[in-house]
């Protein structure tokens, strides 16, 4: 299918460059950067834009690394990078399973992380992880940088705190300084290729204190407050879990659609939820997963 | 209309487009490369994928304009001289009926065995996940592809 609408295609090579072409072009231009989600959107006739605006040419946003405490993934950085990166599996498997289970080889291969938060449909399968480690997400326009915690960053679905005139160049993550470990979940219909119908995030620190998020079930991907504030200093056993259990209820607004049940999702969030705690308390304490 | 540059199938190769063109359309209408289909055109069945500088891509998702200066290889540069071990294999599996999703699956597996020529079953299911086959059932092509493994590299 033909994209009808025409535009002009810019790829600068900085992102000083980058910013002008952005804000010369007044709300009228788009960033590509892996174009799995835009290009869609483009053919379906769902965006104008008079400049399209390629960021891959900008070296510095394919980076992975380490600044100081914090990791930095720039924003051309591919789930297949994130896969391949030895750093990320080994000091951040959260990211790492969560970027596995994003659609298939040929989309992990184009598809970036700060293209899915930037995308923010209610089923991102980065958001749980990111927002189990309070990441950063890093802004620039030509005046300056600000920084957004991504649990301001959803506002609704598919749509974030981002202003016409900025662009996301990456996202930070804090190196939790304390000893942790952590998971993702993901319900979907088969391995490869689907959409979440229900994820969440599970970090848990050795002192007995909880992060946990989820995608899919609400309209914007969010930590769950009152569930953390409950296992918070507690240890987990069984009755710990059932009750858990019934406040995550109150956490998750799922629906019906096309991909599962509202009834299903509830069921299955209770599941997943008991699998991943056990899974992340077995982790802890350095054994093989529940 | 800007013109682009970029090595398909080992050759240089220019051509004009316009800013919008999808690189699907462009290979199969402007430059004669019919191995890439059509199937979904939104990223969802595999069936336009190409090799873009080794990695599988969904060519129905890229504008041409993103190729330039980078290189294609779909099925015609896969099979220049002869099949490969891996298109053999999938004719030693009977692992097509109608064929559609066939160039799609290939680009896949290639990858696939380029990068990891040992896969275990679970690992080539999982790599395939995002081809659709709505003929198969999908074993024999598993099977060719675990066949192929056994002797190696693909090119
Ligand atoms: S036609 Fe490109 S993925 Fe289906
Ligand atoms: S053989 Fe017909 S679609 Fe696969």
């Amino acid at each position: 299918m033909p994209v009808i609408q025409g535009f002009e295609y810019f790829k600068p090579k900085t992102l000083n460059e980058a910013l002008h072409l952005l804000s010369n072009n007044r709300g009228q231009a788009s960033i590509l950067a892996g174009g799995t989600d835009i290009v869609v959107q483009f053919k379906e006739d769902l965006i104008t834009s008079k400049a399209l605006i390629d960021i891959k040419g900008i070296t510095e946003l394919s980076k992975i690394e380490i600044k100081e405490d914090k990791l930095f993934i720039g924003a051309c950085v591919t789930f297949t990078d994130l896969i391949e990166s030895e750093l990320i599996k080994n000091k951040f498997p959260i990211i790492w399973e969560a970027s596995k289970t994003v659609g298939s080889v040929g989309i992990r291969n184009r598809a970036t992380m700060v293209g899915n938060i930037c995308s923010a449909v209610p089923s991102a399968d980065s958001a749980p992880a990111l927002l189990v480690y309070e990441a950063l997400v890093i802004l620039k326009n030509k005046d300056g940088e600000r920084l957004v915690p991504i649990s301001d960053w959803f506002i609704a679905p598919k749509k974030t705190g981002i202003q016409k005139d900025e662009i996301v160049v990456g996202i930070l993550i804090h190196i939790p300084k304390k000893k942790y470990a952590c998971c993702y979940e993901k319900l979907s219909r088969y391995e490869g290729e689907d959409l979440a119908q229900a994820g969440i995030g599970i970090l848990a620190f050795e002192d007995h204190y909880y992060r946990i998020a989820f995608c899919a079930v609400g309209p914007i991907p969010t930590r769950a407050p009152k569930l953390e504030q409950f296992l918070n200093g507690k240890k987990i056993t069984s009755p710990i879990i059932e009750e858990a259990k019934k406040i995550l209820l109150e956490e998750i607004t799922p629906i019906t659609d096309i991909r599962s049940s509202r009834k299903y999702r509830i069921h299955m969030v209770k599941l997943m939820f008991e699998r991943g705690l056990k899974k992340v308390i077995s982790r802890l304490e350095g054994g093989k997963d529940a | 209309m800007p013109e682009i540059q970029f090595t398909l199938n080992g050759e240089r190769r220019t051509v004009n487009i316009e800013a919008n063109d999808i690189l699907l359309d462009v290979l199969r209408d402007k430059l004669g490369i019919k191995s890439p289909k059509c199937g979904c055109d939104r990223g969802d069945c595999g069936a336009c994928a190409v090799l873009l500088n080794g990695k599988s891509v969904r060519s129905c998702l890229i504008f041409a304009i993103e190729v330039n200066e980078q290189e294609i290889t779909t099925l015609e540069g896969i099979s220049k001289n002869e099949l490969s071990p891996l298109q053999q294999a999938f004719i030693n599996n009977n692992s097509f009926q109608c064929g559609y999703c066939a160039p799609g699956i290939i680009i896949t597996a290639t990858e696939l065995l380029n990068k990891n020529p040992h896969p275990t079953r679970e690992e080539v299911k999982e790599n395939l996940s995002g081809n659709l086959c709505r003929c198969t059932g999908y074993i024999p092509i598993i099977e060719a592809v675990l066949e192929a493994s056994k002797r190696g590299k693909n090119e």
